[in-house]
This record gives C-alpha cells, structure tokens and sequence, in this order.
C-alpha cells in the first residue's frame, strides 16, 4: 500500500540559505490540493538544492513530508543545466504525478529545462491550481497580456507547473513536525559548459513585497521633479514605483518599474502619480488594497481601478498631501 | 560564426478584443506584428553579426503570413529568413513549438548563437528558449541585460536573475534569452526595405524536417499540454471617488479613510 502514495513535489528555491517564501505557498496550495483526494493516497515533498549546512527547519514546520536535500556548494549560483541534471536524476526515484516550482526568474528558466528533459508538459505562471474530477490538474493561467485566464491540462507525468508568488495563502506554521530530511550527494557537481563569474551587486532593490507604493509616470516632467515623489514616499514610509515611461526616460532605476515587463506588487496603498493606466501597468498594481490616482486627464483609465481620484496637477497635489500628511504626523 | 533570431508573429494586443460573455479572444481586426520582446533579439543578433562579419537568420514558426515578419526582419537588418509552416505544426504548445524549432536548428547545423525574447505577449509562457536549449543539449542563459563580451568560442553577459545579476560565460553553441532592457531596436531603413521585399523566404515544411524530427511530435498530436477553457475576466474597476474643485478637503477626508482603514500602518 505504502509504496502507492503519490507525490506532489514542490522545487525550493533558496539562496544564500533563504528559502524564497513561495515554497510556503506551495506547501499550503499543496495541501489544499491533497485534501481532495482520500486521505494517504497523496504526500507532499519538496526538493532543495544547496550547501550542506542549509536549515530546512522552517520548510517541515510548514508540514512538508518529505524533504530531499540535494547538497553541493555549486548550487549557490543559479546555474539551470547543473539544477536540471541533478533534479532530473533524483526524480527518476520518485516519480511524482505533480511538480510545482515557483515562477521566481529562476524558477521560469529552469522548469522548461527540466521539462524538456522529462518530456512532460508545463504551464506557466499559474495564478490557481484545482482538481478536476478526473484526478489530474486544472492549471489556470492568465495569458495574452494579463487579459484572459487560460484552463490548462496536462497528458503527461509528472504534470508540470510554475507558480506566482503571493497568489496562494502560505501553509501554517505548526510545532509539531512529521516529515524527514532526505540527504543526498549531487550526482553532478560541475558544469563545463558555462561558467558564472560573480554576482555583480546584489539587486539594488526589491518593490515586490512593498506595503505602500508611491509610483509616478509621465505626468512627472524631468528627473530633479522626482524629488516630490520621494519626499512623499518618506510621509508614508513607501516605496517608490514607476511606469516604463519614466524609466526609459532615464528617470529612475528599472527595478522600480510597475508593470508586465516590470514588477508584479500587492501594497496595501498604491498611489499613481501622473500615471495613465495603460493595460501594460495596471497589470503589475491592480490587485493592490487600496489605489489613489492623481491625474490631470479626468478620462485617464487609471481612475477607471481607483478607489480615489484626484483630478488635478501632480505638481499642486503631491505637495498638498506631503503638507497633510506631515502635520498628521503618521 | 552563424546566428540565429527566433521571432513569433503575434497579434497588436492594441486591437484584440476580449469578449467576457463567451470568452473568446478575437484577433480578427487586429493586425499581426513581430512579438516586441523578440525585437531585441533581433537587434542583438544583428550587432553581433555586424561586428563579426557573419550572417544572422531570423526563424519562425507559424502559418504562411508570417513570412511578412521574416521580412521585417530581414528590413531590421537580418541577413536572411526561414519560415517554418505547415497544417501539422497548428496548435503546438511550447513543447512541440520547441522541438519543432529544434529539429530547425539542427538543419541549419546549430547556430553558436541562438536568440529568443524574454516572452511573448500571447501565449505568454517565457518557456520556448530554454526548452529549445535542452533539446539541443546545449546551455541556455536567460533574462540577459548587457553583452560584456564575444570572444571566438564563447560569450560573456550579465543575466538578472535569482534576484541579482550574474556575470556568465557560456561556451558556444548557446542559447541566449534577452530582455528589453539589452538595446534599442533600430527601425528598418528606406534601403533595407527594399531588400527584404526582394528577399526569397523558403519555407520548410515538416517534410523538410522529417530528419530531425518525428510527426508524432510537433503539433497538437506533439503538445501535452491542451488549453482546455478561457474565461475573460471582466475588466478590473472599482467604484472611484473622484474629485476635481475642492481638492483640499477631499484629501483630508481621504487621509481620515485611510487611517481608519488602518492602511498607512507600516
Ligand atoms: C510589451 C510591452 C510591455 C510594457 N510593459 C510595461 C510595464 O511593465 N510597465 C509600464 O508602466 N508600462 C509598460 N508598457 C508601456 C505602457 O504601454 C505605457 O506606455 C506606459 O505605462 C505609459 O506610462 P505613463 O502612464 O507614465 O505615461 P503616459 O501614458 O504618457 O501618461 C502620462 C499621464 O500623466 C498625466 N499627466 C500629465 N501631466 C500631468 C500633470 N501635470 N499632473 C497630473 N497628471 C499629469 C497624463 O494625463 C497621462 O495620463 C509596456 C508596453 C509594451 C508594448
Ligand atoms: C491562452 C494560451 C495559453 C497557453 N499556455 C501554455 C502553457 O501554459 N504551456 C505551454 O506549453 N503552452 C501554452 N500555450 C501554447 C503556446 O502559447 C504556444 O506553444 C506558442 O507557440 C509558444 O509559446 P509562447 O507564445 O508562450 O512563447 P514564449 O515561450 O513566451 O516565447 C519565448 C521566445 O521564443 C521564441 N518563439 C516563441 N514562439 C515562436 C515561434 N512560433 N517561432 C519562432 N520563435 C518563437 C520567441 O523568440 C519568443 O520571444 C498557450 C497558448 C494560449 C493561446
């Protein structure tokens, strides 16, 4: 009986011994999933890759059953060809039916590789996972620019997927632990074929987890104007955003950019300053809690997601708010 | 050295039209272009073709009006196009798309470069490189921002990925995945127009392929992966308090809300 469990595998990421905080979500979503099956006929695994001292504590406390932990100093850098060689080798053990991997810029290069390898199919950037009454995954998908969801189902094992961050609610946290640490030695410790130098500095910033977001767009006129953006930002103890437009105007650093080419954030509070709301950036902030616009174009689609707009110049009402804010005291 | 662009022919997202009510995506009225993110590609593959004296291909995969972007492409400086087409490579998922362009490649004889967009802005899925590259047996590098380096047997760029950015050398062949942050795609020329009008665009069909590649592979018979339902969710709007005279205290009562909603809080 034992040997019929199935397995769901969810791919870890971590660096520098930080497991990234989607595997939580996948342990939950997991879960989740398993609940619709009877019960022990599913268990939920996780693969890592990392040194030999990695703490994979948090991950069994978040109720995984299995931890496979594939150990090598190499897989400090994201090389995808040695990741793929070595995951690929330890699943011909376990044959999972699903294999999630979190749809991290390293998780979407590196499952179509393991993918293809398997010759299995793989659905990217699922936003929601459900069982159909066959058993096997619906994996929903936004596609053509955000604009659609797309139901996707898959013919081969194990049924593949990537998965965003901050879509599914993380497992909980609990004392007691039931899962096991399974080490092993890479099978592949090297790779001959492409060499990662360094890591240049390590991302300068990082929007994605912002709590409040000011962002600011074309309606602000040159790169010194900026300034009132910040200054707003320092009120509220914010992040600053932008669309593309004043990244490519030389304004402001990519990493800010809101957007499908840019970040995807969830802030409690978004502020859109001299933002239109083209398709392009609402992608990126439209799930956000609680959005303000200010805007000078009362037709401007991005009041069309806003709770509150503001009809008015940039260069008026961004200073009124900091002088409001600022006597407030928050 | 060979180079190889890879460009899909997609809608102009500007002009299709979503219906809620049926979910449907009609792309009827809308016109096709070259996926934007693959522009890159190309501009890059042309540089570097430009500075090392050799050719660059531009390769699609799709139905027969996709000749017109090879053309482009070959307007936007590529030296020459080859359009994949045939009835059996309709409805390909990123698996069969990628062993189709595979099984492409190796008919060429594997370029030492090969270059794909990040995305494109339909089907979406940022897979067909690195699958692509597996089913070559060789490395991929992905989300490239800069080309610090060509030197005869490999290439050396700056990937921005797993939250930093990696300085990689890869030895050739390699399959390069590009962001838009690379370059600046430069607009075709009165000149190089008149090329590409010209220009002989063969077409291979699966025939042609049938060295590299099985039947039972490319296609919807090739694709594990079936799009099974799309739903077009109604577009995403709130109920908005607006206000254009009496701006001051609309920001104060504004502030109030947000207070009480707790969501200033840190
Ligand atoms: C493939 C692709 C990917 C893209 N990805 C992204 C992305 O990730 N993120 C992104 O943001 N864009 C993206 N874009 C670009 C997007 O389509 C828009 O061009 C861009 O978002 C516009 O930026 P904006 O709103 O700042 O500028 P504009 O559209 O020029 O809008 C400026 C706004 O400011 C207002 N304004 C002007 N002056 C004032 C003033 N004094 N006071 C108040 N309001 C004022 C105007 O009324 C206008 O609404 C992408 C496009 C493509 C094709
Ligand atoms: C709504 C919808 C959802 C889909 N979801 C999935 C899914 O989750 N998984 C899946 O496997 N398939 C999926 N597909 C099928 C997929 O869109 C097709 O396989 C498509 O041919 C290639 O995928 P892509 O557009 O995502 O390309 P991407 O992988 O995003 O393209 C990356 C790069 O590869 C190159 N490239 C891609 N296609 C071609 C081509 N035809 N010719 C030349 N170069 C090309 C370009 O340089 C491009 O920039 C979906 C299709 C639809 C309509």
């Amino acid at each position: 009986m034992i040997n019929d469990v199935k397995k769901i595998v969810i791919l870890a990421e971590q660096k520098k011994g930080k497991i990234h905080k989607v595997t939580y979500e996948l342990l939950g979503k997991a879960a989740e999933l398993i609940a619709s099956f009877p019960e022990g006929q599913f268990e939920k695994d996780v693969i890592v890759l990392g040194s030999d001292q990695l703490n994979l504590d948090e991950i069994l406390h978040h109720g995984a059953d299995k931890i496979y932990h594939i150990a090598a100093n190499s897989f400090d850098m994201p090389d995808e060809w040695l990741y793929k060689e070595n995951i690929c080798e330890l699943l011909k053990q376990i044959q999972p039916e699903m294999l999630l991997v979190g749809a991290t810029t390293f998780g979407r290069s590196l499952a179509p590789r393991i993918a293809a390898a398997l010759e299995t199919g793989l659905t990217a950037d699922c936003t929601e996972l459900m069982i159909d009454t066959d058993g096997k995954l619906i994996q929903i998908r936004p596609a053509f620019s955000d604009n659609i969801l797309a139901h996707i189902k898959t013919e081969t094992l194990p049924q593949m997927a990537t998965i965003r961050y901050k879509e599914f609610a993380p497992a909980e946290w609990t004392d007691e632990v039931n899962g096991e640490i399974i080490k092993v030695d890479a099978y592949v410790k090297g790779n001959e074929l492409i060499e990662i130098l360094e890591e240049l500095e390590e991302s300068e910033f990082d929007i994605s987890d912002a709590h409040i977001v000011i962002s600011a767009g074309k309606g602000i006129k040159s790169k010194e104007d900026m300034k009132m953006i910040y200054e707003l930002a320092e009120c509220l103890k914010a992040d600053v955003g932008a669309s593309r437009a004043i990244v490519d105007e030389g304004y402001i650093d990519k990493s800010h950019q809101v957007g499908y080419s840019g970040n995807r954030v969830k802030p409690s509070l978004y502020i859109a300053c001299g933002v239109s709301g083209a398709p392009q950036h609402l992608a990126g902030m439209k799930e956000s809690d609680v959005i303000v616009a200010i805007n000078s174009d009362a037709s401007a689609p991005i009041f069309e997601v806003s709770d509150y707009g503001i009809v008015g110049d940039v260069y008026k009402v961004v200073p009124m708010l900091i002088e409001r804010l600022r006597s407030k005291e928050i | 050295m060979n180079i190889a662009i890879l460009i899909k022919q997609v809608p102009d997202m500007e002009r299709v039209k979503f219906d809620c009510e049926r979910g449907l995506v009609d792309r009827s009225t809308a016109g096709v272009e070259i996926n934007p993110f693959d522009l890159n590609a190309l501009e890059a593959g042309v540089n570097i073709a430009e500075s090392k004296g050799c050719e660059s291909v531009v390769l699609t995969m799709g139905p027969p009006r996709g000749a017109d972007s090879l053309r482009e492409g070959i307007a936007r400086g590529a030296s020459r196009g080859i359009l994949l087409s045939d009835r059996a490579f309709g409805g390909a998922d990123t698996k069969a798309t990628s062993k189709t362009l595979a099984a492409a490649l190796k008919k060429m004889g594997v370029p030492e470069i090969i270059l794909v967009g990040e995305k494109t802005v339909d089907g979406d899925t940022g897979q067909v490189g690195a699958e692509i590259a597996e089913f070559l047996g060789i490395p991929h590098i992905s989300y490239i921002e800069e080309i610090l380096n060509i030197s005869e047997n490999d290439i050396t760029v700056v990937s921005n990925i797993f939250d930093g950015k990696f300085v990689k050398k890869a030895k050739f062949p390699v399959l390069l995945t590009v962001t838009k942050d690379l370059n600046v795609p430069r607009l075709p020329s009165f000149k190089s127009k008149s090329i590409a009008r010209k220009a002989e665009i063969p077409t291979w069909s699966l025939e042609e392929l049938s060295d590299f590649i099985e039947k039972e592979e490319v296609g919807i018979k090739g694709s594990p992966t079936k799009v099974r339902k799309i739903v077009v969710p109604k577009a995403e709007s709130r109920v908005c308090k607006k206000e254009k005279d009496n701006i001051e205290n609309f920001l104060d009562e504004m502030i109030g809300d947000l207070i009480e909603k707790n969501v200033l809080e840190g």
